[in-house]
């Protein structure tokens, strides 16, 4: 489930037939300390309000002696208390997906971008511009995220490239695993380029990696121009700002300055490239972006 | 429902450590819940209740700390606070800064027995 918002996760459908109830985690994490656990020699007392106190006796190494406390006794019935170190991230489960999904990815070269954005910004029509044009170029995939519907992977699809929807149902963002499990549906070629299309939303699929090489925020001038510092953590994890729309800006009072200054407070150097997905502007700058990021991926492998 | 889910996660670190260092009850949750982080500490504590209901950490309380927001300012070459995520940097004035600081999101430590 989303740790941001609370939706559920369990109602996530991958496209072809499979249902997936619960996330399964093939791996188990241990943390080793290499160190002994404190224990913690405690005993509490029932205050005259009816409130319980505990108090705390230092700590020895592994051995509990109640009898080493101030009153020298062992009072049966007292807790034996210690202190367990955890130290793991409350988003360790999707972090171990990312990683192995960044893992996959480096092996065969694959430049994979997470695009993320407000519903509305023109992020399908962006893309679906972009995969008519790149097409021949280099090989390339989608993986589509949406709560309901596979219209977005339809259109995707009659472009000509392979596409996969995720149906997160009630689910506010793609997490690592889904994206573990759709790339295993999916022919992704070696030094191709796969698109992650996250669910229209700015703010939980910032807290959640996939294991992309970067993340990409779109965001429309049709937009308010303020939204960098309403929404500070998509922006500050953002590698690129693709500002899209702006055919539209002669009709609109929208500061494309001002805003860029919004971002770069959050992220100092944020690459931003101005487009329009239905004009064409600043299409050949993305393409650029997209091809030489696809031509180092390749040569890291 | 935002703080049930949050909880959620805890309650599932929980229960795999339950299992791997054998402790049968959960006197208290040590977390840390940095200020820049996308994660409001109430919201947590709201849920735990609910959430840790029939399992090993029912009545456990709840110990958030909270590591404030710390950057490194690239002009003044020094690391500086950083209460807000959008905030300039408070000697040059700048926002020419790379956050250290206040993301944190985890579980510390548990009292236990």
């Amino acid at each position: 489930m989303c740790t941001v918002c609370g939706c559920a996760e369990g109602e996530t459908k991958i496209e072809a037939g499979h249902a997936h109830g619960h996330h399964h985690h093939g791996h188990d994490h241990h943390h080793d300390h290499d160190h002994d656990h404190p224990h913690d020699h405690s005993h509490e007392h029932v205050g005259p309000d009816g409130k319980v106190y505990r108090h705390t006796h230092g700590n020895d190494h592994g051995t509990i002696d109640l009898g080493r406390g101030p009153a020298g006794t062992e009072v049966p019935g007292l807790s034996q208390t210690r202190l367990v170190a955890i130290e793991q991230d409350i988003l360790a489960k999707n972090d171990s997906f990312a990683a192995v999904n960044r893992q996959l990815f480096a092996a065969k070269g694959v430049f994979v971008l997470n695009l993320m954005s407000s519903p509305g910004s023109g992020k399908t029509t962006l893309l679906t511009r972009t995969l008519t044009d790149l097409k021949g170029r280099f090989p390339m995939a989608v993986i589509e995220g949406d709560q309901q519907t596979s219209f977005d992977a339809d259109r995707i699809r009659a472009t000509g490239t392979p596409a996969i929807q995720v149906n997160t149902g009630k689910g506010c963002h793609l997490d690592a695993q889904m994206v573990t499990q759709a790339v295993g549906r999916l022919p992704v070629e070696t030094s191709s380029v796969l698109f992650i299309e996250n669910v229209g939303n700015l703010v939980c699929p910032a807290g959640f990696d996939l294991g992309e090489t970067h993340k990409v925020v779109v965001l429309s001038v049709t937009e308010g121009e303020d939204k960098p510092l309403k929404y500070p953590a998509m922006f500050a994890g953002a590698d690129l700002l693709l500002v899209n729309k702006v055919d539209l800006l002669p009709h609109l009072t929208f500061d494309v300055a001002r805003m860029i200054a919004y971002a770069r407070q959050l992220k100092p150097d944020l690459r931003v490239i101005e487009v329009s997905a239905t004009a064409g502007q600043g299409l050949e700058d993305w393409y650029g972006w997209i091809a030489e990021g696809l031509a180092k991926a390749v040569a890291a492998r | 429902m935002h703080e049930l889910a949050l909880s959620q996660g805890i309650i599932d670190v929980i229960r795999d450590q339950a299992a791997a260092q054998g402790f049968v009850k959960v006197k208290t949750v040590r977390l840390v819940i940095g200020t820049l982080s996308h994660v409001e500490p109430q919201a947590i504590a709201f849920g735990f209740d609910a959430v840790s209901r029939g399992t090993i950490a029912e009545g456990a309380v709840l110990d958030i700390e909270r590591p404030p927001g710390q950057a490194f300012c690239l002009s003044c070459e020094k690391p500086v606070p950083l209460p807000e995520r959008s905030d300039p940097c408070p000697d040059c004035g700048g926002h020419q800064l790379m956050v250290t600081g206040g993301e944190e999101m985890r579980v510390k430590e548990l009292e236990v027995e």
